[in-house]
């Protein structure tokens, strides 16, 4: 039998992702780029239920192996901290990918298919999925 | 380079931009595309700099560029290995362009401007690694950082 404060908990986990879907669904509504990754995740991505920002931070963090050797995670460019500005291996000034300081940073569905595309085939190796796409966004947006 | 020369070197990279005399002009970019494509992660370098051959291979080779993708959609690729090819260093009209060409073997296909004779004659210098570790200059490709003038072509030490 559950206690109360289990059925609490699970009401609450519940409420919590019920809202956080709600968040994602509607950050994706009023944004043409994320809801298009959002169309391609559910087809791609069985049980998808809304991008995860904490998932973005950890794949913006990762450190990879599978793709080029001269640039293993993002940071290697963009640097730890979304806040503040990067620096191109040429040593150019990269703004940051917070949307909060950066806030046309992803509205432009050309530069960031580009975008993606190169950086993911840097890092990984290979182009990344609309989930990976997503979930980036949605962490870059809560920053 | 003497003493005397890197002291002015270091008067010029104090004001925004170099004003000395024309000797080391390279014609600045006029291609929109190639500034803005090359230039998004390193300053865009005047096609003088390398030959012919050596852009042909690079714009083929977008996806190593010295270790990271930078693929481009095909027209992008085509105009900007048009404006390359024809503003090569062994085609401009530009003399700096056939400077840059001594001692490069035709049979060379360089990528790296840094690795051209002209170019390492021009840093092999105690005063000019000096100025590369105290401004903290990471990459060769960063002209601009002593070169302040670099993207408008100038690259005078005088």
């Amino acid at each position: 039998m559950h206690s109360p404060f289990t059925n609490f908990a699970a009401a609450l986990v519940l409420a919590l992702s019920a809202t956080a879907f709600a968040i994602n669904v509607e950050a994706a509504a009023s944004d043409p780029i994320l809801a298009g990754f959002a169309e391609s995740a559910k087809a791609s991505t069985p049980g998808f239920t809304g991008f995860s920002a904490e998932r973005g931070k950890r794949l913006f963090l990762s450190k990879q192996t599978s793709g080029k050797p001269e640039t293993p995670s993002c940071t290697t460019c963009h640097g730890n901290s979304p806040q503040s500005r990067g620096q191109t291996r040429a040593d150019k000034p990269i703004e940051p990918m917070a949307l909060s300081h950066t806030p046309n940073r992803y509205s432009d569905p050309k530069k960031v298919a580009k975008w993606f595309r190169r950086n993911c085939k840097s890092v990984l190796g290979r182009e990344c999925t609309a989930l990976e796409k997503g979930d980036f966004i949605t962490f870059m947006a809560t920053q | 380079m003497k003493p005397i020369l890197f002291a002015l070197v270091l008067l010029a990279a104090g004001s925004s931009v170099s004003t000395a005399g024309a000797d080391e002009r390279f014609p600045p970019i006029t291609n929109k595309t190639v500034l803005q494509e090359c230039g998004d992660c390193h300053m865009a370098f005047q096609p003088q700099f390398l030959p012919k051959r050596s852009w042909v291979k690079m714009m083929a080779g977008l996806s190593d560029h010295f270790g990271e993708d930078a693929s481009l959609d095909v027209a992008q690729v085509k105009e900007i290995e048009a404006y390359l090819t024809a503003n090569a260093a062994d085609v401009s009209r530009f003399r700096e362009g056939r400077k840059m060409l001594r001692r490069v073997d035709s049979k060379w296909t360089p990528l790296r401007i840094s690795e051209l004779p002209r170019f390492r004659h021009e840093h092999d210098d105690r005063d000019v690694k000096r100025m590369l570790d105290r401004l903290k200059v990471k990459t060769m490709a960063a002209c601009q950082a002593c070169h302040r003038g670099a993207t408008q072509g100038y690259f005078d030490d005088d």
